[in-house]
């Protein structure tokens, strides 16, 4: 009831923080815009001497970074600590736009395809892996055979299961090394055969699961490991127990050249720590700043035009516990508990206004979301929620929330619990699991009922990215176990598509249909927040959140 | 002396059995580590299945513990998720931890004990009252806001240190140990005062001036030696505490050593590393507890060790 009243008094101070914060957006102070990281990459290819605003080349920066929790293996990397270093060494088919995250060809030519099912991937010439090898129509093959094979166990095994045959070899005991929709035409040349219409599948090969491995990896697996080798701008050059080392590929192919000649990832354990560092200007750039200095925007004042934020891929749910049968047969109840939730008034208390409330499925800087499929019942209205909560005949017991007692989450999802139990007048707790493992072992033993939490970080910048892998009838990621045969219908018919507009059109239907189903309550999307140090310049983050590794430079 | 050392060898192989066989059990058996390492959706199957078979979850637990403890033997400890072995990890951490380990114990040693002589010399003075008001402030603040408060204040505000110690060199670790240290000192420093003041009233003492001995010595070589011995205990497991890593201090400023290995392995589930280390760290805690009963001997003659 405290926290409750506290909300409440604060909720108009709370709307000027938002409106401040939606202002900074486009802070004419903020360095970076596109036009500069055009120039500076072309400053740094074709006239090193370029002024006006264009980035120096050279120099040594040191950024956070976090140990791995698996070896550099593009396929076998599936947490943020090991992505960024894989994402600073590898080149991939196609990669992503930093600002407005469009996919565009990297050591593809071109991807074409009449059907949405058999796409032809043609490569650019002459395009080098680290150890001066050229990157061939096999070294994309062999690596994402090698990623699906079962006996290799590889983290991101997932990623294959588009391609015709990966079905077959994902299961138990499988011993077939080859995915029988891969054939290599030429050199250049490779012809990628999916299990149905992909639309988006050009799309999709810009994740770092798809990224080519050399020919010395199949060869000794272990020797790779331990010096990681990829066709980006930047080459492995040493780890130790404090970091990693990075330097910039001479012979890089691509057209994001570095601008810096070194990246360190200094491994910080906490966070706050390499914060302390960045305001102190010893380390160049860190990813997070910790929660209790985004109190009052604390790190505006600790690092004046050092901080940067943009929205993200990133996105955050209520799901109704399709074990509880209250919930999962009373689409009203849903509808009213998801109205019932003052969104903007928790954003604005715990996250100071920097996330954005969610009116549907996907943020906005999806191609193609309009964030529209939620309709009113994202909308704060407790007296409609009340009355339609009555009408669907009310929740009987205590209603849980739950949560992994071991991430930042314990505080909103009190808030929520507190919204919902002051506007419907029903009990309402908060539990919390030890941790993140347990958590999902419960969720995946059908144990928790309720409402519990779910986090979703966009693999690739595609609107079918946040529906089929969470939505579509049993997916992975289907902790709602939302099952809806119109739903899945569009999703193919999306798939099939002959433009990616009309493509994003059907996806956009197909989220729809969430909105009439309500499986989970939207709640919102957080924003990236990084800081940086004085010495660096044209720091650019994309919608992953991760640090535009070739932009950055030091300042002259 | 001999045979006190090899009983007490004999006496820690149970004991370094029980305790890896506990210590392996309660991070093995509690939830699988492959749960929850994938991100927002569940693993592949293939992944666990490499997983648990690389590190024997498929097998019945006894059996796990008796392959490990092997490897063990041959000076295997083990390999991580990421590839890095913990042999490895340990060698370039264990340095780290030792030398913020030996700046906290000097500086609570030295600082302790002669604050504590003060206090112990002079009882009931400003000097005595000074040392308990400023013991009772060290003890009743939490190291985590000690440590927070330094690194603002003396690293990032006025620039006396370094912010974080990342590279675990001397002198980045100054700050890191006097805050380690900190409270440690408060302890000895009102031991040594307790201890003194107990030693300054007894029968001996009084026995040494009546027969005409200078104070110097009465206090120098009759009391302070004695009235070492709880706080040599005390500096001795401190200093074995110390080895295994101080898990708050080194997270604050981002010390490379055991404790904040211990706490990155504990939070990704990174099983291997934790048992690892926690088993070379029971063996040090019983090698340092060996040592100071063997110094009891040196500081007190009535303790001998036939």
């Amino acid at each position: 009831m405290r926290r409750a009243s506290r909300v409440l008094a604060a909720s108009a101070v709370g709307l000027s923080l938002l409106l401040t914060a939606c202002g900074s957006d486009s802070d004419p102070a903020d360095p970076t815009t596109p036009d500069t990281s055009v120039a500076a990459t072309d400053g740094a290819t074709t006239d090193p001497a370029a002024t006006d605003g264009a980035a120096a080349a050279g120099g040594e920066i040191v950024i956070r970074g976090c140990t791995p929790e698996n070896p550099l293996v593009p396929g076998n990397t599936s947490e943020t600590c090991g992505g960024d270093m894989v994402d600073a060494k590898t080149a991939k088919l196609v990669e992503y736009d930093t600002e407005t995250s469009d996919p565009i060809m990297d050591i593809a030519e071109s991807i074409e395809s009449d059907d949405n099912v058999t796409f032809t991937v043609k490569l650019k010439e002459g395009y080098l892996f680290h150890d001066g090898t050229e990157v061939k129509a096999h070294n994309f093959v062999d690596a994402w055979n090698y990623t699906a094979a079962y006996d290799n166990g590889q983290a991101g095994a997932y990623f294959m299961s588009v391609i015709k045959g990966a079905y077959e070899m994902a299961e138990e005991g499988s011993t077939t090394t080859e995915l029988e929709g891969l054939n290599v035409v030429d050199d250049y040349t490779f012809t990628i055969e999916t299990t149905g219409p992909v639309g988006n599948l050009p799309v999709r090969l810009g994740y770092s699961a798809f990224a080519p491995m050399p020919d010395s990896f199949f060869e000794d697996p272990a020797a790779f490991e331990d010096a990681p080798i990829g066709a980006g701008p930047f080459k492995f050059e040493s780890k130790s127990t404090t970091e990693y080392v990075f330097s910039k590929f001479a012979d890089y192919s691509g057209e994001n050249v570095a601008n810096v000649d070194q990246l360190t990832f200094r491994i910080y354990t906490d966070p706050a720590a390499a914060y302390a560092d960045v305001v102190a200007n010893n380390l160049d750039y860190t990813n997070e700043i910790p929660a209790d200095v985004l109190v009052g925007e604390q790190y505006k004042a600790d690092l004046p035009d050092r901080n940067l934020e943009r929205e993200s891929l990133r996105f955050t749910t209520m799901v109704f516990s399709p074990n509880d049968p209250q919930l999962a047969d009373n689409v009203d109840l849903r509808r009213s508990i998801s109205m019932a939730i003052d969104r903007q008034l928790i954003i604005d208390q715990i996250y100071n206004g920097t996330y954005t409330a969610a009116h549907g499925w996907a943020p906005k800087v999806v191609a193609g979301a309009n964030d529209t499929a939620c309709g009113e019942w994202c909308d704060f209205d407790p007296e409609a929620a009340k009355a339609l909560y009555d009408e669907a005949g009310g929740y009987d017991g205590t209603l849980t929330i739950t949560t992994n007692g071991d991430g930042a989450h314990k505080e909103w999802t009190e808030a929520v619990c507190n919204s919902i139990k002051n506007t419907l007048d029903v009990e309402c707790i908060v539990n919390l699991t030890v941790d993140f493992a347990t958590y999902n072992q419960q969720i995946d033993n059908n144990e928790i009922m309720g409402l519990f939490r779910s986090g979703w970080q966009g693999d690739y910048p595609s609107l079918e990215n946040f529906l089929a892998p969470i939505y579509g009838t049993g997916a992975d990621s289907n902790w709602s176990q939302y099952s809806n045969q119109a739903f899945d219908d569009k999703l193919a018919e999306a798939n099939a598509a002959d433009t990616t507009e009309a493509a994003d059109a059907l996806y956009a239907e197909a989220e729809d249909m969430l909105g009439e189903d309500l499986p989970t309550a939207p709640l919102w999307y957080p924003r990236s927040i990084v800081g940086f140090s004085d010495r660096v310049e044209n720091v650019q983050i994309n919608a992953f959140g991760v640090l535009d590794f070739s932009a950055i430079s030091v300042k002259q | 002396m001999g045979t006190y050392v090899l009983r007490r060898v004999l006496q820690m192989i149970p004991v370094i059995i029980g305790t890896t066989f506990l210590i392996y059990w309660m991070v093995f058996s509690l939830g699988d580590p492959t749960v929850g390492r994938c991100g927002e959706r569940p693993c592949p199957e293939a992944y666990v299945a490499r997983i648990h078979q690389e590190y024997n979850l498929d097998k019945p637990l006894p059996e796990q513990y008796v392959r490990y403890m092997a490897k063990v033997a041959q000076g295997d400890l083990g390999t991580s998720f990421n590839g890095n072995e913990v042999i490895d990890q340990l060698g370039d951490r264990w340095p780290v931890t030792l030398k913020l380990a030996t700046i906290a114990i000097v500086f609570e040693a030295i600082i302790g004990i002669a604050a504590g002589l003060l206090a112990g010399l002079r009882r009931r003075s400003f000097w005595d009252s000074l040392v308990f008001v400023s013991t009772l402030v060290i003890i009743s603040i939490p190291s985590f806001v000690l440590g927070s408060v330094a690194q603002m204040v003396f690293g990032v505000q006025l620039s006396w240190f370094p912010v974080t110690a990342t590279q675990g060199t001397w002198e980045q670790l100054l700050l890191p140990g006097f805050v380690l240290g900190s409270l440690s000192m408060a302890y000895i420093a009102r031991l040594t005062r307790n201890s003194l003041s107990e030693n300054l009233s007894a029968d001996y003492v009084r026995t040494a001036k009546a027969k005409g001995l200078s104070s110097g010595r009465v206090v120098g070589v009759h009391t302070f030696r004695n009235s070492l011995i709880p706080v040599v205990t005390f500096i001795g497991a401190d200093f074995g505490a110390l080895m295994g890593g101080a898990l708050v201090t080194e997270r604050i400023f981002n010390i490379p050593g055991i404790g904040g290995y211990i706490f990155h392995s504990i939070t990704t589930k990174d099983a291997t590393a934790v048992v690892g280390t926690i088993t070379l760290l029971v063996l040090v805690f019983l090698l340092m507890n060996l040592i100071v009963d063997l110094l009891y001997g040196a500081l007190d003659p009535r303790i001998a060790h036939e």
